[in-house]
């Protein structure tokens, strides 16, 4: 009986692990772009959530558009976003930029409080069966797709910066704005993609969340906890982030796990990954794939 | 003082008079941070299809004059105040830097600057990130014949050598298809017998693709064995210009950039160095 429900909370933090993977992918992408540390992903994840929830219960759009269109919307957001508070803010002290990202996550949490009111609200039935049988486990449909979309995106994300040249040109820019320059690629439009797809990548999250818990301000919440995995990758690597994601939601699984069975403090599911995040930068404060300058010997 | 030496005839250089130049810089001043006047009233001309040397010694401006070129400045808080830089007849001086890459001006930075952390193959495709046309791969084959030893190298760039690194650099300009590449200190770093081979690579491409180049160096020497014609700098001003025989049989040249002093006694550095000052051109 209890390794079966070790075995599920596992399961339950692979999952929960890859959503945070995929957002901080979004979160490092945006850093290793444009050097802003992003207080407002979660944010991100919440307005991409309310608009897909919005244009399925009054519009009554199948789910498959509403998604698509939220999506898209989010797209262009993040590079409204990106345009209008953050270009020009290029060249300001770090400090600034940090204040700006964090004002934006307070007034957007305000405003879709005060478009669509404080309480969680949940979205109209997707999927005809609830909660599909695996290997004896019960696992919620909503969590299968977001698992199939996270790993959908992360092969997406791999393949694009291995290969397409935006995502060529955006390594160059994370390597050396000025390199990159010299190279013909323009700094502000690499900028703005970045916010583009961040916002769009969360807007997926965000909606997946949202089917699974409904969609409240908590979903901001997610923004947070996605900061310790992003530190335990390194800040400046996409695939630490997916690692990092993995590894905080299986943490955060199994401390639930011994909370309930043997410490019965209630709440240290919450809290764990702040505690991990503290050692980590005392032990390996540039994470675990945190790039060095490569040196030649 | 020793001005008169000196002056040299304007050169007769046919092309000037009935075509424009490709690049001709106009009179520039350039500051940085507002306050320091780095180039103060720079002029020259870059005729389509030469190779051009600009020398001088540490300081003198040199990799200024190529930023204020490529628009590489504004990255560095720099600023053209005074004066036009003009490419095919057009004003370019103001514009982003990735635009001018566009016009066709790639700048081979000093130091090399290849993106440490990806493959060879990924710096030379990024060097055709201003095009889209797919001759991509075609223009791939051709810098590995060129460079035959990139192609065995799969891993990152980073762990180069760096005479590999700096054939990497013009390789990507070379997938760029830029009608004139601005090459900072090729020589840098390499030893003789990797200059030469670099410099011949250079000659090579000037003849065999047409590119024109304009070419800052240190090392006088080899560079005037490219050139068709060359600038000297100093302090931010051209002191002298003439084709590369006329400057390589130049007296001062030889005595200051070359290392052959016309006296037949040895000179110690002592006395040099007061010649030296003597003798500055400004």
């Amino acid at each position: 009986m209890q390794s079966q429900l070790l075995l599920q909370l596992i399961v339950n933090g692979l999952i929960i692990g890859t959503l945070y993977g995929v957002v901080g992918m979004c979160f490092v992408l945006i850093y290793k772009a444009s050097q802003v540390v992003n207080f407002a992903q979660g944010e991100f994840l919440l307005i991409g959530a309310w608009t897909c929830w919005w244009l399925l219960t009054a519009w009554n759009i199948p789910f498959f558009w509403g998604f698509l269109i939220a999506v898209c919307f989010m797209m262009v957001f993040g590079i409204v976003v990106q345009m209008v508070v953050l270009r020009p803010l290029i060249g300001e002290p770090i400090i600034s930029v940090i204040m700006v990202t964090i004002g934006m996550s307070i007034f957007f949490q305000a405003l879709m409080k005060w478009m669509f009111g404080t309480f969680a609200q949940p979205f109209p039935p997707i999927f005809s069966v609830d909660k599909v049988n695996i290997l004896g486990l019960q696992v919620q449909t909503a969590y299968l797709m977001s698992t199939g979309v996270s790993l959908a995106i992360m092969a997406g994300f791999a393949w694009f910066f291995k290969y397409s040249r935006l995502g060529l040109a955006m390594r160059a820019t994370a390597f050396s704005q000025q390199v990159a320059q010299s190279l013909g690629i323009s700094v502000r439009q690499v900028f703005a993609l970045s916010w583009g797809i961040s916002a769009a990548v969360s807007a997926v999250a965000g909606v997946v969340v949202g089917i699974v818990n409904g969609v409240s301000s908590a979903l901001s919440y997610f923004g947070i906890k996605v900061f310790p995995a992003v530190i335990l990758g390194g800040l400046d690597s996409v695939f630490g982030a997916v690692v990092g994601g993995l590894i905080m939601g299986l943490l955060e699984n199994l401390a639930q796990y011994f909370d309930s069975q043997y410490l019965k403090w209630g709440n240290l599911y919450e809290i764990v990954p702040f505690y991990a995040l503290i050692i980590i930068l005392m032990i390996k404060p540039y994470g675990l794939f945190g790039t060095r300058d490569i040196e030649r010997v | 003082m020793a001005e008169a030496a000196l002056k040299f005839e304007p050169p007769a250089d046919p092309s000037a008079e009935t075509a424009p130049p490709l690049l001709a810089v106009d009179n520039i001043e350039v500051v940085y941070n507002d306050v320091i006047l780095v180039l103060r009233g720079l002029s020259l001309k870059v005729p389509k299809g030469q190779i051009v040397a600009l020398l001088g010694s540490n300081g003198a401006g040199k990799s200024t004059t190529l930023k204020a070129i490529s628009g590489l400045l504004r990255t560095e808080d720099g600023e053209i105040t005074r004066g036009d830089v003009t490419f095919l007849g057009e004003k370019i001086n103001g514009i982003e830097p990735d635009k001018i890459v566009r016009r066709g001006i790639f700048q081979v930075m000093e130091g090399r600057r290849i993106i440490a952390d990806m493959t060879c193959l990924e710096n030379l495709r990024l060097g055709a990130f201003t095009r889209r046309d797919n001759e991509v791969k075609s223009d791939i084959e051709r810098v590995y014949e060129y460079f035959p030893r990139l192609r065995e190298r799969t891993g990152l760039a980073g762990y180069l050598s760096g005479g590999e690194q700096q054939m990497l650099a013009i390789g990507r300009a070379i997938m760029s298809r830029p009608k004139l590449i601005l090459m900072d200190e090729p020589s840098m770093g390499l030893s003789p017998l990797l200059v030469k081979e670099v410099f011949a690579i250079i000659k090579k491409l000037n003849e065999e693709l047409g590119v024109t180049i304009l070419l800052v160096e240190q090392n006088a020497r080899v560079a005037l064995s490219v050139a068709d014609y060359g600038y000297i700098m100093e302090q931010g001003k051209i002191v002298l210009d003439g084709t590369a025989d006329m400057l390589r049989s130049n007296e001062d040249v030889k005595e200051f950039y070359l290392g052959q002093g016309g006296g037949e006694e040895r000179k110690s550095f002592k006395n040099l160095k007061s010649f030296k000052r003597r003798k500055r051109w400004l």
